[in-house]
């Protein structure tokens, strides 16, 4: 028995300008599954990504989570209800420490932050959850470090931790491997298989050998509409894939 | 915690500024109490005005029109009282109180429209707004219009302090200095603090975690506000005299220079910036030397503006980067 979905996304539509970013896009994620989006560049990946956080309006369409309709609500309200995303061009809080970048996060998921005389360095309930997730993505021994002494391997690390901090149902990861090395982009597959057992998780990359590996379902896109789904294997043998996608690689 | 260079420095600042009245005692000359209470005061307003534009990234163009509130709030009191023979206007406690609420209405309806626009449109309307308040008082005839209002009497503090007493007045003042320092650090270092500066940092990360910056921007520029006002209550105090020429945006750019000077998100940096601030404008206006028949120290601004961008050239931080040591950030 398939799990229940986690994320609908029906009839979805963006344009820009006459440009159609999203065309007509529908989409299920199950509960528990690591949903890969591949497709050429221009294909409208990271536009579905702002789409489903709340960061642009659709024109129409409408996006379920968790079954019920998220159209209203804005931005921060998505991400209370369990929405995190990681972002394609790192954006992290460059003058703050590794830990204070968790913390930030950790924070937003505590209740309001009306707080005005506390010292956030000191609350172990804020401290205490952001080293777990930095001991998780082994980031811990940078944690005193500020953003900029990192390296990029690093950055994108922290990148995918402030989005866990935020205790999501589900992750929207954009290109987390962009730019990465060889062997940071391995350590990273090694990193998000781990997390595919703990979250749903929807997954932009570019780097086929990852999503391959790591994928329970691939969605392959091109000019903002979804021209196949299915598993990996499914995907690979798809001639219409072949021929949009996969073939202009061959 | 190790105590840092910068500790020490920071400290013997606060030690002199503690002594200035026996000091100025001492040397047989007085004037030095009442410029380092001016000093004080703006670094008052100073220090508010940097919550916002150095941990929060909101250059307000307009933080003076709050110390003109609170100025006119005095002088008003002081008027009626004068006048009209209405004495419970010229209670200290009715007229802080006042202060303190009319500045916090005042910046809440300012913040409120103003932290809708982001960059230079948010310096525009800040500016526009105390403009506005600056003309409004250069407009009322009754509290002297452009020509300002003597202030006969002090606020009465009702024998708790006598704020005729220059002394007792300029220890008010920085204790007021203490505890405002005291508050940002608290206030920058909390979780409010931290909002604050996440989003000066990077706005649209906030907004993806979770938070919505606008209420936490609106109580950064109401809190602002209100110290500005009170600033504004002791600068009274201390002048006797309270004119629209206080709200004009050139001192809200003194402010703003304060901070820059000093060292843009660093505790004590508005504190180092008004004290540099005012004792050069003082020093170099009182160059008793005479070039080709023109006074320097008359021209003295000319000799200031390039110096202030030497120092915004060449060293980042304001003063901040000249002291050994780290300045704190919170």
């Amino acid at each position: 028995m398939t799990a229940p979905d986690i994320l609908v996304v029906d009839k979805l539509v963006k344009h820009y300008d006459g440009l159609l970013a999203t065309d007509d896009l529908s989409l299920k994620v199950r509960e528990g599954e690591l949903h890969a989006i591949i497709g050429p560049n221009g294909a409208g990946k990271t536009t579905l990504i702002k789409q489903l956080t709340g960061e642009i309006a659709s024109d129409s369409g409408s996006v379920l989570f968790g079954g019920k309709n998220i159209h209203r609500l804005s931005e921060s309200e998505r991400s209370h209800i369990g929405l995190a995303r990681s972002f394609q061009i790192t954006s992290l809080f460059k003058d703050f420490t590794v830990l204070e970048n968790v913390i930030l996060a950790v924070q937003a998921h505590k209740g309001h932050s009306f707080r005005f005389w506390k010292k956030v360095d000191q609350d172990r309930t804020l401290t205490d959850p952001a080293l777990d997730i930095l001991r998780r993505l082994k980031l811990e021994d940078r944690k005193d470090e500020l953003v900029s002494a990192l390296s990029h391997g690093e950055q994108r690390q922290l990148e995918l931790a402030v989005a866990l901090a935020t205790e999501p149902k589900m992750l929207l990861l954009d290109e987390p491997m962009a730019g990465m090395s060889g062997e940071d982009s391995a350590r990273l597959v090694g990193t998000l298989a781990e997390l595919k057992t703990h979250y749903s998780i929807l997954l932009i990359e570019h780097d086929m050998d990852a999503v391959f590996s790591l994928a329970d379902r691939i969605t392959v896109l091109v000019y903002g509409q979804a021209i196949a789904t299915g598993t990996p294997d499914e995907i690979r043998e798809n001639a219409e894939v072949r021929q949009a996608y996969l073939g202009e690689e061959a | 915690m190790t105590l840092s260079i910068r500790f020490f420095i920071n400290a013997a600042l606060l030690i002199i500024l503690a002594l200035v009245p026996f000091l100025t005692d001492w040397a047989g000359d007085s004037f030095y109490t009442g410029l380092v209470s001016r000093i004080l005061i703006l670094a008052i307003a100073a220090l508010s005005l940097n919550l916002l534009i150095g941990y929060g990234g909101m250059v307000s163009f307009g933080h003076a029109a709050y110390i003109g509130v609170g100025a006119y709030v005095v002088g008003i009191g002081a008027f009626h009282a004068f006048e009209d023979g209405i004495d419970w206007m010229l209670n200290g406690y009715f007229q802080l109180f006042t202060t303190l609420a009319v500045s916090a209405v005042i910046a809440l309806i300012i913040g409120a429209i103003s932290l809708r626009t982001r960059g230079v449109y948010f310096i525009m309307i800040t500016m526009a707004f105390s403009q506005m308040l600056y003309f409004t008082a250069v407009g009322v005839e009754t509290y002297g219009a452009d020509d300002g209002l003597t202030i006969y009497s002090r606020s009465d503090m009702m024998g708790l302090i006598d704020l005729n007493d220059e002394k007792s007045l300029y220890y008010l003042i920085f204790v007021s200095l203490l505890a405002v320092l005291y508050l940002m650090h608290r206030l920058v270092g909390s979780q409010f603090g931290n909002v604050i500066r996440g989003t000066k940092s990077n706005e649209a990360r906030m907004r993806a975690i979770g938070y919505s910056p606008y209420k936490y921007r609106l109580t950064a520029f109401v809190i602002a506000g209100i110290i500005a006002g009170y600033a504004g209550f002791l600068m009274a105090n201390l002048s006797d005299f309270v004119s629209p020429d206080m709200m004009h945006w050139t001192r809200s750019g003194d402010l703003i220079i304060m901070i820059v000077l000093g060292g843009i998100a660093n505790l004590f940096g508005p504190l180092y910036g008004a004290v540099v601030f005012l004792m050069l404008g003082e020093l170099l206006s009182s160059i008793p030397l005479t070039i080709g028949g023109l006074s320097v120290g008359e021209y003295w601004q000319l000799i200031f503006g390039p110096l202030l961008i030497f120092i915004v050239l060449y060293a980042r931080n304001g003063i901040d980067s000249f002291l050994p040591g780290k300045g704190r950030r919170t």
